[in-house]
């Protein structure tokens, strides 16, 4: 049967079961527009601005595991949205971002509302195809899905003219797809494996340092139990919590420059170390001389290029994480060789008295809200069930280290690319991914009016998400850095006129509370939990000079952490 | 890699995005339209050379990749050389050229163009064995690279 372009496009997320495309209707691609509005199967979600469209998406890929789905137009529309794929690019966050561009004889020619989104989003895309032909419609948003969910995914962005919407093509959509430039490696070598486990049970100091990709590949189970077996520690990346149950005893908290000192200590003292679905990022390894001085090092990843970039590799292993850690495990269990339980016992000891040192206290005394006790009151006021999203700067790090997640695909945020405005619209992504479940969105008072538009969203769709707002009047982080490295100069980092959140709140028809004393802290976030069909917004006006500890200052080694 | 609009962008955006240099790059369609051969000369070391191998196979466009200098391999580059060639200079420069097995592809009174292949060292050497002020205009092709024996870049 011949169709539109438009309805091919419709037909064809139907086949890929896209249940929710995120986007911002204009001229380009009002064909779409029209063909998504005949149906019902694909719900349109209607964001205030397009890079809240990526956000959500993403919030909704990193929740699920399933592709997040975007649509905008042309010129604008594309450049809006592109904060938002590199945000998933930076953390292989698979996607599919449609752009509407001018009609093809156009092109090239300054066209109103042209821009040219093949080159603009070319460095930060994992792929990107420009179709010119609308019987190849089908066909490119078959390999964009398949290219945007194998290997190491990312997003993918296909561009379409608007006069490719209109004309007509025979549709059938391709049941396989096979790109001869692209083929991912899925099984690790066998080789190499038996190696890794050989260097794991000779080991007297090993760590298991894992990433995102522990989440993205599905592998924490595999990974649980790999842990176990061994009496290995782990430690996660910001990227990987919730990877490794955060409460279980072999967990040492997150590594990094706002790491546990445990987590740190046991990196730089290891003799082996195994790194799975991490990428050695600079916030991790501190200063790359002094990282991990005494380790062989084992490193698990889909994605070859990940490997010896920023840290020489002993043993390399390329593939589908939860695969190799399967193969790895029958090898274990395959020979007779224990690990070392003598030297470990001594490691065990080494690593519980770094752990006395308490590395994430902090006053509980103090007369004003200590950002760190709202968290942990969350934490057990959600029972640690809650998806939590989060902005970037302090209240990151604080709901990182202070949100203990058991579960994978619960903590969502930016960490590659440190996008301020993330929160609020991932946070949307997720609760339509999970209507009846908790999302809190973790921010403050300069991320969150960054995409703070999206409260007019959330209204339209009814979305009871729970913002916590840590309020401390500054932009934290910065303040922070400039307090430790700038001779407490505090250039821009402090943000005056804010407006009311509890007014501005209620003026979009949510719930705001403004808490103010330690005491109430507990009583405001038990109310805001019973309020399960509204939004809330907490604003919790904390402590203006907390710090995030520990912390490796940049530069550092993992072991030059300053501590409270 | 293929054969497409915006192959060739990938690659270079990948160098510049990633502070890698590109020496020289020559590209064109091969006897299958569907594909192009690209010979890009860079420098580094050897981790250097590893991640630039590593993050151009991943690059979707690019089919297939050999480092040629890991096995014996023959580079070519061609040059065209536009020179003043007035009165006692032509015979002086018709022997330069003959030496370097060069040839004179266009005479003019006032100038000659010499056409010289080889690798880009013996290019060099040509150039530097030139009077620099007779040189009106240079023009290479860039390296152009193949395996020696049997070892080949093919599908």
């Amino acid at each position: 049967m011949e169709l539109t372009g438009a309805d091919i496009f419709v037909q064809s997320l139907k086949e890929e079961g896209v249940d929710y495309i995120f986007g911002y209707p204009g001229g380009a691609v009002l064909h779409i527009y029209d063909a998504l509005y005949q149906q019902t199967d694909v719900q349109h979600i209607l964001v205030r601005h397009e890079q809240a469209a990526t956000h959500a998406a993403d919030g909704y890929a990193r929740s699920t595991g399933r592709p997040g789905v975007v649509i905008v137009t042309s010129g604008p529309g594309a450049t809006n949205a592109v904060t938002g794929i590199a945000t998933a690019y930076m953390d292989s966050i698979p996607m599919v971002v449609f752009t509407g561009q001018v009609p093809t004889h156009l092109i090239g020619n300054d066209a109103f509302q042209e821009a040219d989104n093949i080159g603009i989003t070319r460095p930060c895309v994992k792929h990107n195809f420009l179709v010119k032909d609308v019987t190849k419609l089908a066909e490119t948003i078959k390999k964009a899905f398949y290219v945007a969910t194998t290997g190491r995914p990312g997003p993918v962005v296909v561009d379409i003219p608007k006069d490719i919407t209109a004309e007509k093509a025979e549709f059938s959509y391709p049941k396989k797809v096979s790109m001869r430039s692209y083929n991912p490696v899925r099984i690790g070598h066998t080789g190499q494996i038996k190696r890794a486990v050989k260097l794991m049970q000779s080991a007297k100091r090993p760590i298991l340092y894992t990433g995102g990709g522990v989440i993205l590949g599905d592998a924490s189970e595999s990974l649980t139990e790999l842990a176990r077996i061994m009496n290995f520690p782990v430690t996660n990346t910001l990227m990987g919590l919730g990877a490794y149950p955060a409460t279980d005893p072999l967990f040492v908290g997150m590594l990094g420059m706002h790491g546990t000192y445990e987590a740190n200590m046991a990196m730089h003292h290891c003799d082996v170390l195994i790194a799975i679905g991490a990428r050695f990022d600079d916030r991790v390894t501190g200063h790359i001389e002094k990282f991990c001085p005494n380790a062989k090092i084992i490193h698990i990843d889909i994605d070859p290029a990940s490997i010896s970039k920023n840290v020489k590799v002993d043993v390399p292993i390329v593939g589908c994480v939860d695969n190799v850690l399967k193969v790895m495990l029958n090898e274990i269990r395959g020979n007779d060789v224990k690990p070392d339980a003598v030297a470990l016992k001594d490691w065990w000891q080494q690593i519980d008295e770094w752990r006395s040192k308490d590395s994430l206290k902090y006053d509980r005394d103090s007369d004003n809200i200590k950002p760190q006790f709202v968290l942990e009151t969350l934490y057990r006021l959600t029972e640690g069930d809650a998806f939590v999203t989060s902005d970037v700067g302090q209240h990151q790090m604080w709901a990182a280290q202070f949100y203990k997640f058991d579960k994978p695909r619960r903590w969502i945020n930016s960490g590659g690319l440190g996008t301020m405005g993330f929160g609020l619209p991932s946070a949307m992504g997720v609760q339509f991914a999970y209507p009846d479940a908790t999302v809190a969105c973790v921010t403050g008072e300069g991320s969150i009016q960054m995409c703070i538009q999206e409260l007019s969203t959330c209204t339209q769709y009814s979305l009871p998400i729970k913002i916590i707002n840590l309020n401390n009047g500054y932009l934290g982080m910065v303040r922070q850095w400039q307090e430790f490295f700038y001779q407490k100069r505090y250039a821009m980092s402090y943000m005056e006129s804010l407006p009311d959140f509890v007014k501005l709140a209620e003026s979009y028809g949510h719930v705001g509370m403004q808490i103010t004393r330690p005491g109430d802290v507990e009583g405001a976030l038990i109310e805001m939990l019973k309020l399960k069909d509204r939004l809330v917004f907490m604003d919790f006006l904390t402590d203006k000079d907390e710090n995030v500890y520990p912390m490796i200052p940049a530069g550092g080694g993992q072991n030059e952490m300053i501590l409270v | 890699m293929e054969n497409e609009a915006g192959a060739l962008s990938r690659v270079a955006g990948l160098f510049s995005a990633r502070g890698y240099n590109i020496e020289s790059l020559a590209v064109a369609p091969t006897e299958d339209p569907s594909l192009s051969r690209m010979t890009l000369v860079t420098r580094g070391t050897d981790e250097i050379i590893e991640q630039i191998t590593k993050q151009l196979h991943k690059l979707i466009d690019v089919v297939k990749l050999m480092d040629m200098t890991e096995g014996p391999h023959i580079e070519r580059e061609m040059m065209l050389v536009k020179v003043q060639a007035q009165g006692e200079q032509r015979n002086e420069l018709k022997r330069v050229s003959d030496i370097f097995r060069g040839r004179i592809i266009d005479v003019t009174d006032e100038n000659y163009t010499i056409e010289l292949t080889g690798a880009g060292d013996k290019l060099d050497a040509f150039l530097q064995a030139l009077d620099k002020s007779v040189i009106i205009e240079v023009v290479r092709s860039g390296v152009s690279g193949i395996a020696r024996g049997d070892r080949s870049l093919t599908l």
